[in-house]
């Protein structure tokens, strides 16, 4: 393993998340990474194209552990505890950066009275933190990462508010009873500490930190070689310096997505999301002809052809009503997550039947229906029946549904839409191959890579010929 | 349709000379018409409002009587930013959000003083000219204005070519309207008597001018056109569909705008767009649906970046059809007059209008068909998907579908609507690649999945 391996990146800027997919010279997928997309897409952009890279790497680590008789024995076993590590890692460099602008923030005139107690109230908080972080308790936490809501904001954000709501009552886990009294006397309320922890994360979600592979990895190898006999640990870090010493060149980068044109792309490079679902799909299920994406900003209906050229497609208008973003206020309204929404549809008896998809009008449609006494999992049954309801309108529109049908998008990971999906269109169609990837949320990033990769031959772009 | 924005002083750059002559003609011509407006009142003249559609000008200058176009004001409102105000206004008197947006921008203006476009108060009608060519908002809107004026309204009823053709009968049912009912309902008006030989006179002029105009909208078959057929054709069809057929002015209007445009054609110059000359000719597409109002400049630019440039649109054709052969008849005057009113575009059925569109992706080698819907207008709105798709599969070209409004601006969103432009035109680079890679690189895709031919190509004849 040396030499340059060439790749190509597909980036997919979506309102609520940021994805990114690198492709190795022979179109296998060697990296994908999220973010949540924040106030600075450029930087979602490059956090998401970061992670890409770092799976990318342990990619490439799985070939160097395969490759070694001795090691390719466990290599399963100890791939996992070094990605954990690895992820604490990274968990605890954003943690300490969050912990300075915290305690910055508390310099703020606008605390200037409350600032004693405050810096005593964040310091305990952090100590508790970072125990917390360095704790191997942490390291289930931390595997649980397949929900993709899953960041540094939510998960710092829940421990944070779990500290300052129990400091603030009791002062019990905080370090030494004075802070407590403290506390009281200079009045450091919870919202105090919530708006300190507010304004930071937002400063620390928007400048660059160093979460590469290059440099956690080896702390991270420390930590789980730790005990080994010492030629078992050097044959490790053998291995984990190769993959380091390789260099990747990102051969062309295409971005897509709500957010593409903020992009620091080159035109040629900015790929529309229709074209790039189309695609990806396509990669995801060759078979596939129709794609429905429903993302946190729009929901399109696609029809591609044999070889993923989109054909035709019909989306949401200026109207957001109907789209994940719609979900994203029911579970704001009901203090829920979005991904807890599926599963608690997925219990209702008696499904409700919803007029509205109107993301403005929410709020009021949910409180109405809890107040006639309907529960909560009806209600969300029937939300979720109404969001399928419109993209059933978009997908007629777009030509109705082929025979072998791709759903892709955040939405399509959440049980309740999927069921309502299969439901409306065995009523409406019959009988079709409703195709869901694992990776559904970066179909849109794989079909910016694949087009990448088409690169060159697509650099003719809009015809000069055409002029001439 | 003049008003100072940039647009205008952009598309005004047209003449081949350097000049703009075309554009201060139509300029002064508008202003002419606003100032006689103003003084009707005075000078005894009377006003007569009336729709696009199948508008009676000839006759009404031959009556010497002064046409208002309600639309034309709408969409004036709407570029000055006034539209959401008085939208906003008719709503809140108890219009319903789906009522058709030039009706209640309309409504809102009157509302407000009745302030045309040139900053002065029109004159009340004194005669309401209802000439019914599809739309039920027509008539709903006079009753609306006859309640607000207290004037008499007249109607004019104009059959749909339901069967794809005008008959003998629908043709002689508009000239018996015309004698019967419009031709006395003027002469009450003005005291006059019907004067035959002068309607012959404007019909003449008409005719010379829509040659003009006809040879200007083709001009877009050059590559690289040297018009955008929407865009700037919302400027080029002003004269025609509005006050001045049939008149001196709109003759020499048309024949130097046929001049500019031949130069341009001769220097092999591309259309000029708010932003100056455009970039290279990257895509040709026919539009179908009327433009939007309230950002009309932001719309364009969204194709003129791209390098798409209009080369036919149906919507330059609501106020006739006249590059399918018809011009006025001056040896038949009501005869043609009720052909006119006939064959404008939305009085015509669905598969004629895919015929047309059809016939346009063909003529001006489009590379597709782009449908702006917009949520006012039944007229234009219902069928839309079947046009499409039934172009799809007749020319194997990329359809595409955007959505806006006439002249409401909360119908307008910008990075919706350019998220689909921008899919649409990749879509188009996608299927060329395709036809490059494919070989032979001649022919065209195969039809869309789903698309089966509702309408077979040619079987609906045009009249
Ligand atoms: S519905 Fe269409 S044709 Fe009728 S008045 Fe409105 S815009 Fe005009």
């Amino acid at each position: 393993m040396s030499g340059t391996l060439k790749v190509h990146v597909g980036v997919d800027l979506g309102s609520t998340t940021t994805k990114a997919v690198v492709l190795d010279t022979s179109g296998e997928i060697l990296g994908r990474g999220i973010t949540n997309s924040r106030s600075n897409y450029a930087l979602a952009s490059e956090i998401a194209r970061e992670e890409a890279r770092v799976s990318a790497r342990f990619a490439l680590l799985d070939r160097a552990l395969a490759a070694d008789d001795l090691l390719a024995t466990d290599a399963d076993r100890f791939r996992n505890r070094l990605l954990t590590l690895f992820r604490q890692r990274q968990h605890v460099t954003q943690l300490g950066r969050l912990r300075e602008v915290s305690l910055a923030e508390a310099h703020a005139d606008r605390v200037k009275h409350i600032r004693d107690g405050l810096l005593g109230r964040l310091r305990d908080i952090f100590d508790a933190l970072e125990r917390d972080a360095n704790a191997p308790s942490i390291e289930t936490m931390l595997a649980s990462e397949k929900r993709s809501s899953d960041f540094f904001r939510d998960r710092a954000g829940s421990a944070f508010s779990r500290l300052a709501e129990a400091s603030g009552a009791s002062c019990s886990g905080a370090g030494g009873s004075s802070v407590c009294g403290e506390g009281k006397r200079t009045h450091v309320t919870f919202d105090d500490l919530m708006g300190i922890f507010d304004k930071a994360i937002i400063q620390v979600e928007n400048t660059p930190i160093d979460l590469t592979f290059e440099g956690n990895i080896r702390d991270a190898l420390d930590a789980c070689t730790h005990g080994l006999p010492e030629a078992l640990r050097e044959r490790f870090r053998r291995a984990v310096d190769t993959v380091v010493g390789r260099s990747i060149e990102e051969v062309r980068t295409v971005g897509t997505g709500y957010g593409r044109q903020t992009l620091p792309f080159d035109r040629r490079d900015v790929r529309s999301e229709i074209l790039c679902h189309g695609l990806g799909a396509h990669r995801q299920f060759p078979t596939t002809r129709t794609v429905l994406d429903i993302g946190g900003q729009d929901t399109k209906a696609i029809q591609v052809d044999g070889s993923g050229i989109v054909t035709s497609f019909q989306m949401n208008d200026r109207c957001a009503a109907g789209c994940g973003r719609y979900l994203g206020y029911i579970a704001d309204e009901m203090s829920l997550g979005v991904h807890e929404l599926g599963p608690l549809a997925m219990k209702s008896t008696r499904r409700v039947k919803i007029s509205s998809t109107c993301t403005v009008f929410a709020g009021a449609e949910l409180r109405d229906r809890l107040s006639l006494g309907d529960r909560r999992e009806d209600i969300l049954a029937g939300l979720h029946r109404a969001i399928i309801l419109r993209a059933m309108a978009l997908l007629a529109r777009s030509g109705g549904i082929e025979e072998t049908f791709t759903f892709t998008g955040g939405v399509a990971n959440n049980a309740a839409a999927v069921k309502a999906l299969r439901q409306l269109v065995q009523e409406n169609y019959g009988e079709r191959t409703l195709n869901i990837s694992p990776g559904s949320i970066y179909t849109g990033a794989l079909g910016a890579a694949l087009f990448a990769q088409r690169g060159e031959d697509d650099e003719a772009r809009p015809g000069q010929e055409v002029a001439a | 349709m003049s008003d100072s924005s940039d647009t205008e002083k952009a598309v005004a750059a047209h003449a081949g000379s350097g000049k703009d002559d075309s554009m201060e003609k139509q300029k002064a011509m508008t202003a002419d018409h606003f100032r006689a407006l103003t003084r009707a009142r005075e000078e005894g003249k009377k006003v007569v409002y009336t729709f696009v559609p199948g508008n009676l000008t000839e006759l009404m200058h031959a009556f010497d009587v002064l046409p208002v176009y309600p639309e034309i004001n709408a969409l004036q409102s709407a570029m000055r930013q006034r539209s959401a105000q008085f939208i906003g206004e008719a709503e809140r008197s108890g219009h319903s959000e789906d009522v058709c947006t030039y009706v209640k921008c309309d409504l809102g203006m009157i509302k407000n003083g009745n302030i045309g476009p040139t900053g002065e108060k029109l004159p009340p009608p004194d005669l309401l000219l209802l000439s019914y060519t599809g739309c039920f908002t027509f008539m709903k809107w006079f009753e609306l204005l006859r309640q607000e004026y207290d004037c008499p309204v007249v109607m004019l009823h104009t059959p749909y070519q339901s069967e794809g053709r005008v008959t003998d009968n629908m043709r002689q049912y508009m000239v018996d309207q015309l004698r019967n009912e419009v031709i006395p309902a003027f002469e009450r008006l003005t005291g006059k008597t019907y004067d035959e030989d002068r309607l012959r006179e404007c019909l003449r002029k008409s005719a010379r001018a829509e040659d003009d105009m006809v040879a200007v909208l083709e001009s877009a078959k050059h590559r690289p056109s040297p018009i955008d057929a929407y865009f700037g054709g919302v400027y080029y069809i002003g004269p025609m569909f509005t006050a001045f057929r049939g008149t001196d002015a709109a003759v020499d209007y048309y024949s130097t705008l046929r001049r500019e445009i031949d130069a341009r054609v001769a220097q092999g110059l591309g259309p000029i767009t708010p932003e100056g000359e455009m970039g290279p000719e990257r895509y040709r597409l026919v539009v179908e649906g009327p433009p939007n109002w309230t950002s009309f400049r932001e719309f364009w630019r969204m194709f003129a970046e791209e390098g798409a440039v209009v080369v036919a649109s149906s919507y330059t054709k609501v106020g006739g059809v006249y590059d399918l052969g018809f011009r006025h008849d001056p040896e038949h005057p009501l005869e043609t007059l009720a052909d006119y009113c006939l064959g404008c575009y939305t009085n015509r059925s669905l598969p004629q209008r895919i015929d047309l569109l059809e016939q346009y992706m063909n003529d001006y080698s489009a590379d597709g068909l782009l449908i702006n819907s917009v949520k006012s207008c039944n007229s234009f709105s219902a069928g839309q998907l079947l046009i499409l798709r039934q172009i799809e599969a007749r020319t194997g070209l990329a359809g595409g579908f955007i959505e806006t409004d006439l002249v409401d601006p909360r119908y307008f969103s910008a990075a919706n609507v350019k998220n689909r432009i921008e899919s649409y035109l990749q879509m188009i680079d996608q299927k060329r690649q395709q036809r490059r890679q494919s070989l032979g690189g001649s022919g065209g895709s195969p039809p869309p999945p789903g698309s089966t031919p509702l309408f077979s190509p040619g079987a609906e004849g045009q009249p």
